[in-house]
């Protein structure tokens, strides 16, 4: 990654409330038209990242470190600047879409209040760009919809309607938290598949944050795995999920059930994330990895490349270089994928 | 929508049956009007012949059936005081009470929604804990005392206000801040606690997500939402309009329907207590007929359940 100037950067971005640190120093790029995967389990600092990001945390949160937009630092951002980035440059969209959207307003005004904010448009105009956008996310019906309520929609049709007014906006990128987690399995796939297919159409970047391994490989080029509060490894999704570095993500992974092949027991991760109030000393993973030793209670890892466009917070990242190094010997591959 | 309604006005008929029959019974068990408004001295044919007249000797039942029936007809009773009809006795101090009770509903909203949104905006501040510790003080003190407190400051330490009787616009000014206050005490704390309730509400942050000023966002997405039930704390306020002003009457000597319907309890003037009675019941009833239309009206998921026949 690091091309030359992301969309936006994250550098640093810790968030701590009433004194306890939910997030050390994440960095991150994203470029234009990039999608970005961003799993963990609950409390890993997934949505915090982002919420802290766009200023969407509350007031006692402390936010430090920087979120660059095309350079533009929007941590020290005014409100009133940050309110014209958001839903205008940077939308963002949330897991239970029923709750999420005013119960009390129709659709077309709520989705007009972004029309009216990031493009000026009114009058008739608003009702016409509204229709446009339900008509692309799949709602049927689009004019006579715009004047029914929340409740009157079923949950994946909530979230499609949250997804036009996140387009209502023409954002350079979508935070999708959780967009099908609250959603059945079926809808699930029918919503990716839309922003998959508005993303490529509109060309904005998109950061899709899940627990749900499956939902991000399917959608993203990179992932970004975090844990309590750091991301442990981050790269291409192809070869972090065919090659997981990090002992965390492996295990996330063998907690999946394989598709095809053998049947196998499923192996799940034993302990539990640690409270941020009382963080285990070095690697915060450590107290649930197998691979730890003394090494592990010492410093917390930082994140380091250990391939060409990939990174990992592990000390057996030196082990890994090392093994890669040798695979790639042995399989004749280019020097693109051996560590720098 | 009709069944929603029609269940709604048969609930409200049977709240005033209730009150009605609740209060016809206690009155006639509780003492004899016979005794009190012609005295323990009075002769017994004296008594018997009043008693006859008013249809006090004839079994409960039958003066219950009697009643009924002629509420029907629109009659509701004479006083037995003075042989008026006794709708006219309270029809002429429902002004006097709606000059007090009226103002005092503008005040208790003017104040209190203010404070309470105020309040909830600045959460755990300095700001709110005194609005709210001014609140609890405006609700737990009781209206007499806090009437006569009123007095004792403005009307006899610093002689600025008159401190009872109906002259002028001014003698209603401590009557008015009396009831105002424990009102607007209330609806503070409601609003301020409708408020919390919505301002963590989801739709909230996907407001400012989508790049609304907060200021919009608390006036187009949040006070609409914190509205619904601010709604019912006014409704109920709005229903006590006609008795609300017992207490407050009776301090600052104020000729409205309160002191009437203290005076004719102690007197045992069936009727008017009971013409009284059926007129509170029949205002709170239409009041929270008018809160339930007004819900209809806030909420649209409440207005799809009344128009699917729901609840």
């Amino acid at each position: 990654m690091a091309s030359a100037s992301p969309l936006i950067r994250l550098e640093g971005l810790s968030v701590s409330f009433d004194g306890v640190r939910v997030l050390h120093g994440v960095d991150l790029d994203i470029g234009r038209g990039g999608t970005l995967g961003l799993v963990g389990e609950s409390g890993s600092g997934k949505s915090v990242t982002w919420l802290a990001a766009l200023g969407l945390l509350p007031g006692k949160a402390r936010i430090e470190g920087r979120a660059l937009l095309d350079g533009e630092d929007l941590i020290a951002a005014s409100d009133r600047r940050l309110d014209a980035v958001r839903g205008g440059r940077i939308a963002m969209i949330f897991q239970d879409p029923a709750s999420a959207l005013n119960p009390v307003l129709t659709i077309r005004r709520q989705i007009g209040e972004a029309l009216a904010l990031h493009r000026g448009l009114s009058g008739r105009a608003v009702g016409a760009e509204a229709k446009r956008l339900l008509d692309l996310v799949g709602i049927p019906d689009a004019e006579r919809r715009l004047s029914a309520y929340p409740h009157e929609f079923s949950g994946g049709q909530n979230q499609r309607v949250m997804i036009a007014m996140a387009l209502a906006g023409q954002p350079d990128l979508l935070v999708a938290d959780e967009p099908t987690t609250a959603l059945d399995v079926t809808i699930q796939a029918q919503i990716l598949d839309l922003l998959d297919s508005v993303r490529r159409e509109t060309g904005m970047a998109l950061v899709l944050i899940s627990h749900d391994l499956g939902v991000v490989s399917q959608t993203c080029d990179r992932v970004a795995v975090m844990y309590a509060g750091r991301i442990v490894e981050e790269g291409p999704s192809s070869r972090l999920f065919a090659d997981p570095a990090h002992p965390y993500t492996r295990g996330l992974i063998g907690a999946l059930p394989p598709l095809d092949g053998s049947r196998r027991r499923l192996v799940s991760i034993a302990g539990t994330v640690p409270d941020p109030r009382d963080p285990p000393p070095g690697c915060a993973f450590a107290p649930r990895c197998l691979h730890s030793d003394r090494r592990c209670t010492g410093d917390v890892p930082q994140i380091e490349p250990i391939e060409a466009d990939r990174r990992m917070a592990c000390v057996l990242a030196v082990h890994r270089r090392s093994e890669i190094a040798a695979r790639a010997g042995r399989e004749h591959t280019t020097a693109e994928t051996v560590a720098p | 929508m009709l069944r929603f309604f029609s269940l709604r006005v048969f609930r409200a008929l049977l709240t005033v049956t209730l009150v009605v029959t609740f209060a016809f019974v206690v009155l006639r068990m509780s003492a004899d009007p016979a005794l009190i408004i012609l005295g323990p001295e009075a002769p017994p044919e004296v008594i018997a012949a009043f008693r006859k007249s008013w249809g006090l000797d004839e079994p409960i039942w039958v003066q219950y059936v009697d009643y009924v029936a002629a509420i029907f007809r629109g009659e509701l009773g004479r006083s037995m005081r003075d042989g008026r009809p006794a709708i006219e006795l309270v029809a002429e101090r429902i002004p006097a009470t709606l000059a007090l009770t009226l103002p005092a509903l503008a005040l208790k909203i003017a104040i209190g929604i203010p404070a309470g949104i105020w309040a909830s905006l600045h959460r755990g501040t300095f700001v709110d804990r005194t609005v709210m510790a001014a609140a609890v003080a405006g609700f737990t003190v009781p209206s007499f005392v806090l009437g006569l407190v009123l007095v004792l400051i403005f009307s006899v330490q610093l002689g600025w206000l008159p401190s009872g009787g109906q002259d002028t616009w001014i003698h209603a000014i401590l009557p008015i801040v009396t009831m105002g206050v424990g009102g607007a005490a209330v609806l503070a704390r409601f609003t301020r606690s409708a408020m919390l309730e919505v301002l963590g509400q989801p739709y909230m942050r996907t407001a400012s997500a989508k790049g609304l000023p907060w200021a919009r966002a608390i006036r187009d997405h949040a006070l609409p939402n914190a509205a619904i039930p601010t709604v019912t704390i006014v409704g109920f306020m709005v229903g006590t309009l006609i008795a609300g002003a017992v207490v407050v009457e009776s301090v600052f000597s104020w000729p409205g329907v309160g002191r009437l319907l203290v005076v004719a309890v102690s007197n045992r003037d069936l009727a008017v207590v009971q013409c009284i009675l059926l007129l509170v019941a029949a205002t709170m009833v239409l009041s929270n007929l008018m809160v339930d239309f007004l819900y209809g009206f806030l909420d649209p998921r409440l207005a799809a359940g009344a128009r699917a026949g729901g609840h």
